[in-house]
């Protein structure tokens, strides 16, 4: 074997993201044609993806993924949403096992409310996605094997080791319909290849698929411990999805502002803004500073009433957003669009930095 | 004329045949329903090959292509003619990010905008003059680190407030010319970057190459050559000689 036999291919991450402004319902098998469009972006070793409004009948109640390595966790983590969460129904994740996924983590989901003697106070101060977001971070740290990988309302990741068309096969993804839809396919470049480390990582209603690295995860993950995150999935997506919950749900700050936070414009640019404009930004920079992230990154991130697209500052990984009537598509290469969405009325590549927001229509009840 | 229908085909299986066909004497490919297959024409050799490509082609394509002429008949991703050597492409739509990197010969026409990084450190050397134009706008780092070969921004069609070209523009250029129709403002450069009129030279080379691209691209010549066009030169061909000895 001489050093020019490369059999490997080089690559980075695939994305996908799809969103009907008017909340109509998709099935799993369209977003699966275009991150398989995208096959070659990923290595075999990560792909997921994450659904809004696939849980009408329980959409009251945070739909909990767990992915337990043996029995013992499984006892463990369950004694724990017993305890503390009100249980309306667990029931184990339906998958088919094939050639691509023969082995996986033991797979259940639990629709759960706070119970009512554990729910905060006007005093407290405490909600119940703040409760729920405890949960997930005990589970995660504290309870060996055990993880939640989605924890949202009426949405829900599905993820795994294998390329994105597998796992979405073996998690029979085409069943679910979805009015948002996001999916990854994964080449991991720094980080191990295990079924918590796939795309999305969510927390509540957030979910995020990403391609690229965060190389400020150090200083994104101290920060983040600062209000109680435990970072445990040993992959840097994992911090742009609690920064999330952390400047939008607890701070209130808009999306597109939290957007700036996160991918903030130069001090060169700033300097060149109008006065009121350059005040709000460095301000914004100096209170954010340790939420900013830096390295190359695309990402599409979702929530319940809309789906987000973003790169880095420089525009160091591939993003293309196009519409057409109701659809918003986003994704790494324009012909992963092209493959579900054959003629768009409008394709274009936003700037570096600049976030492309796309929320349902104001009328539309999600 | 090899009539070749790309739908669902793996990228491998579309390139070998074109290849194949190549080795064996075929020169000209009219491929449909392309949609994402990577490397198209890669390191294709035969100046009298002809590939017409309709639908998206992936990624890489052209990169170190040799000769050939690629016509696409829709917008192309990410990082076309990639050193590429000798031939032609011309893109009927827009094209991603990373065209032309370390691109040493032949040309690229785009119709449409361009992405970031277009033209990253084209070169040139004798009778080798790359030569890219972009008719719509173009993104941070064009023509950076760029050491040869003619680039050409065109800003046709664009908003009034789209600047036609962004950040760090031509930052660290030491060779080569940029020809840009439009306003550039300083602070979008490289400080090795020289703005200056165009002389005689610079508009006889402009013109030919402009008629060639409207002629391919079907653009009215009189109408682009109306708008005034500066000039981007490297002001110093050893920006950083000193950067550690002084």
């Amino acid at each position: 074997m001489s050093n020019y036999d490369f059999q490997k291919d080089i690559a980075g991450c695939g994305l996908t993201g799809i969103i009907s402004t008017k909340g109509r319902k998709i099935s799993g098998s369209v977003i699966r044609c275009s991150i398989a469009c995208q096959h070659d972006r990923g290595n075999g070793l990560g792909g997921g993806f994450a659904a809004y409004g696939i849980y009408p009948k329980y959409k009251d109640y945070y739909a909990f993924h767990l992915m337990y390595d043996n029995m013992e966790a499984k006892k463990a983590a369950e004694a724990y949403l017993d305890e503390n969460l009100t249980v309306d129904l667990a029931e184990e994740i339906p998958t088919k096992k094939s050639k691509a996924i023969p082995t996986s983590p033991i797979l259940w989901r639990y629709f759960v409310k706070v119970k009512d003697n554990k729910r905060g106070s006007s005093v407290t101060n405490i909600s119940d996605d703040d409760i729920i977001v405890n949960s997930v971070m005990h589970i995660n740290s504290d309870i060996h094997g055990a993880y939640i990988f989605s924890s949202g309302k009426n949405m829900g990741a599905f993820k795994g080791v294998g390329f994105p068309e597998e796992i979405a096969d073996f998690f029979m993804i085409e069943n679910y319909e979805g009015y948002i839809w996001t999916a990854h396919n994964r080449f991991p470049t720094n980080t191990p290849g295990w079924w918590g480390g796939a795309h999305p990582f969510t927390l509540l209603d957030w979910s995020i698929v990403h391609n690229g690295e965060i190389t400020s995860y150090g200083i994104n993950k101290r920060y983040l411990e600062m209000f109680g995150y435990k970072l445990t999935l040993l992959t840097d997506t994992e911090v742009v999805a609690y920064l999330l919950d952390l400047l939008i749900r607890r701070h209130g700050l808009r999306p597109e502002t939290a957007c700036v936070a996160l991918a903030s414009p130069f001090w060169k640019s700033i300097a060149r803004m109008p006065e009121n404009e350059k005040q709000i930004i460095t301000a914004l920079r100096m209170v954010y500073g340790s939420a900013l992230l830096n390295g190359p990154f695309a990402f599409v991130f979702g929530y319940t009433r809309g789906m987000v697209g973003m790169n880095d500052r420089i525009k160091l990984r591939p993003l293309v957003v196009a519409s057409k009537d109701d659809m918003v598509y986003m994704a790494s290469e324009e012909s992963a669009i092209i493959e579900i969405c054959p003629s768009p009325e409008r394709v274009w590549a936003p700037k570096a930095g600049e976030a492309v927001i796309v929320n349902l229509d104001k009328d539309v009840a999600a | 004329m090899m009539k070749i229908d790309a739908r669902g085909m793996y990228y491998r299986n579309l390139n070998k045949t074109i290849r194949d066909a190549v080795a064996s004497g075929e020169k000209e490919f009219d491929l449909i329903n392309v949609n994402g297959q990577r490397y198209i024409g890669d390191g294709l050799q035969g100046s009298d090959v002809k590939i017409d490509i309709h639908g998206v082609p992936g990624n890489d394509m052209a990169a170190f292509m040799d000769g050939p002429t690629l016509i696409v008949h829709s917008n192309a991703q990410d990082d076309v003619s990639n050193t590429m050597n000798e031939g032609k492409v011309v893109i009927h739509g827009h094209a991603g990010d990373v065209l032309g990197y370390g691109m040493r010969g032949g040309k690229l026409f785009v119709k449409g905008d361009a992405g970031f990084r277009v033209g990253i450190h084209m070169k040139g050397y004798m009778d080798k003059m790359p030569v890219m134009i972009i008719g719509g706008t173009a993104g941070n780092f064009f023509g950076e680190y760029m050491a040869g070969g003619v680039l050409i921004l065109l800003g046709i069609n664009r908003k009034k407030d789209t600047p036609i070209a962004g950040d760090y523009l031509g930052t660290g250029m030491h060779g080569g010319v940029m020809y840009i129709r439009g306003e550039v403002d300083q602070y979008q450069c490289g400080a090795e970057v020289g703005v200056s009129e165009l002389n005689d030279e610079d508009k006889k080379k402009l013109s030919a190459l402009i008629k060639e691209y409207c002629d391919d691209l079907g653009f009215n010549y009189n109408e682009i050559m109306s708008e005034k066009f500066v000039k981007l030169y490297p002001k110093s061909s050893r920006p950083y000689g000193k950067l550690y000895a002084y």
